[in-house]
């Protein structure tokens, strides 16, 4: 996938030839209310900028995070990535061809696992196949299922409802959902922010494990620096909204297949933690600070 | 249970827990007693007269309500029609308002969902409908149909069809947006998106207010009778005319009854439709 774009594109703007995914001076304003029925409610509100000159090449096969203090529009960016908010300047483009609204070449994974209560495990992910291949056969559409469902060890509770499952055994199925589409890179949004940290912590190996096996391109959103850390190749930091920009961009060094205890051991592993610490700190206190004085 | 043996503190005197300390079987022993107090007070009263004068006792009104359950169907003329012949009538009314009204509030209460416009533009005219007593509809029903009959299904369908149209917006109109950005996502049709996410999700909704607009029907199909031919209403208004009062009261616990069996039905089906959603 990493044919160079021909058209469309001003060829000396290219930086990164392989990349897959292009961000470039992205950014996204929330439109204020000035029209004339506000001035005259007296409700007008001012423009807010969330993000602003968001630059980022992604490489295929490389797992990014993204991480920043709360409110700092890293699910703005992720959503605009994802085609579900429009970008308000700038461009995304995948694969060399600006993103135009949302698709299946995209799979998202929602903090919230967005499964759909009324249809079992096997009818969510049906739902998502058949609605990004229609006409498929049935024979490969149940073969997809079982594979995806085993892929993130489901096997057994197909038949099940979301409320009968536990909320690390949803956002399984919210993996296995945005897996079995097939897309070109996974969006995740603070998958495991819902979860308890036993839970969290075991599902963050899985995904290290189901990633050895895919190796797709994935993008997630988090909070936790030891996920970022576990997961990532790279880490991308951002600092604190509005007008939120990218700081800073950690490559993380560690060898595959990581897993916990070895990454610790790893000369760098202390280095990052502490800068990405010190990084969310800041950043973060300067919020609240903003807060308190506003 | 061997495990009761090496704990016999907690666990064995939670499971000894003598008969009346269930609070289900406690509930029911209140029902009967409160049951029989009502009905005794009722006897002894009417015997030495506390009530007005001609109120039966409670042993007649048992006795007649048995009469005419074991005997439901008989026809003795349009005024002696057993009762089941007369709640048979008035169901087939209230199934015929009730449908018609269903179905078209279940669609047009999507269809209005789905879109703000739609939902700004027709609400002033379900807010406006929604209040009106069912029975200012029936001089204006007479008048357009000429005919008893269709009145009472006229009448069934604009009362029950508010609280299905309503519902049923509310359902469409809120449906989780984390549901609708899945099916963005993975690029669905506006009308695949309606028909697998938008009508399931607002299904609870929807059900919910059936359930209320059954309950309407049939409070209202009892009034419109009264007005009308035939019917459980006609029956109550009819032996109010022979002052049986016993058959109005047999008839009051038999609407009640019906009522009760509707409700359930739909309370079921309630359940059936959450899947863990709570409404």
């Amino acid at each position: 996938m990493s044919i160079a774009p021909v058209n469309a594109i001003d060829l000396a703007n290219v930086r990164s030839q392989t990349a897959q995914l292009s961000i470039r001076q992205v950014a996204k304003v929330f439109p204020g209310k000035k029209d004339l029925f506000s001035k005259l409610t007296g409700k007008t509100r001012r423009d807010f900028v969330a993000i602003q000159d968001i630059n980022l090449d992604i490489e295929p096969n490389t797992f990014v995070s993204i991480i920043g203090p709360s409110g700092c529009g890293k699910s703005t960016l992720l959503n605009m990535i994802a085609g579900l908010s429009p970008i308000t300047s700038g461009e995304i483009l995948l694969n060399g061809a600006p993103i135009a609204g949302s698709g299946p070449d995209r799979g998202m994974v929602f903090q919230n696992y967005a499964l759909m209560p009324w249809m079992t495990v096997e009818e969510n992910l049906r739902f998502a196949v058949e609605t990004v291949e229609p006409k498929i056969s049935a024979k490969r559409r149940d073969r997809i299922i079982k594979e995806h469902i085993q892929l993130v060890g489901l096997t057994g509770a197909e038949r099940k409802h979301p409320h009968e499952l536990s909320g690390g055994m949803r956002q399984r199925v919210g993996i296995a959902r945005a897996l079995a589409i097939n897309p070109q890179i996974l969006l995740m949004d603070e998958p495991f922010g819902a979860l308890d940290a036993l839970t969290r912590a075991f599902l963050q190996e899985e995904v290290e494990r189901i990633w050895e096996q895919q190796r797709k391109t994935v993008i997630m959103i988090t909070h936790s620096i030891e996920e970022a850390l576990l997961l990532s190749d790279r880490i991308v930091m951002m600092t604190r909204g509005p007008a939120a920009r990218i700081d800073e961009i950690l490559e993380v060094p560690f060898p595959r297949p990581r897993n916990r205890e070895t990454i610790q051991q790893h000369p760098a592993y202390q280095g990052l933690k502490a800068e990405m610490e010190s990084h969310l700190f800041r950043e973060t206190r300067a919020v609240e600070a903003e807060r308190v004085g506003g | 249970m061997a495990a009761s043996h090496s704990t016999p503190g907690l666990i064995g005197a939670e499971r000894q827990a003598p008969l009346w300390q269930n609070e289900n079987v406690r509930a029911f022993a209140l029902f009967m007693l409160s049951l029989g107090i009502f009905l005794l007070f009722w006897e002894i009263g009417a015997k030495s007269g506390w009530f007005v004068k001609g109120v039966p006792t409670a042993t007649e009104t048992i006795k007649e309500f048995w009469w005419w359950v074991t005997n439901p169907f008989y026809r003795n003329g349009p005024n002696d029609l057993g009762i089941g012949w007369n709640l048979l009538i008035s169901l087939r009314r209230v199934a015929i308002g009730y449908i018609a009204a269903s179905l078209v509030a279940v669609p047009l209460g999507i269809l209005i969902g789905i879109s703000p416009v739609a939902f700004k533009a027709f609400n002033p005219y379900v807010q406006l409908l929604k209040p009106i007593s069912p029975l200012a509809w029936l001089p204006l029903g007479l008048y357009l149909l000429r005919d008893s009959e269709k009145t009472g299904i006229f009448i069934i369908f604009i009362s029950s069809i508010w609280p299905t149209l309503i519902n049923t917006t509310f359902g469409a109109a809120n449906v989780n947006q984390d549901y609708l950005d899945v099916s963005k996502t993975l690029g669905a049709s506006r009308l695949r998106t309606i028909w697998k996410v938008i009508i399931p999700a607002a299904l609870p909704n929807i059900v919910s207010g059936l359930r209320i607009s059954m309950g309407i029907a049939w409070l209202v199909i009892v009034a419109a009778e009264m007005l009308l031919g035939t019917g459980l209403g006609y029956f109550i208004w009819n032996e109010w005319n022979n002052l049986s009062i016993p058959n109005i009261l047999v008839a009051i616990f038999i609407i009640g009854l019906t009522g009760l069996v509707l409700d359930s039905l739909f309370a079921a089906l309630e359940k059936f439709v959450a899947f863990g959603r709570n409404s």
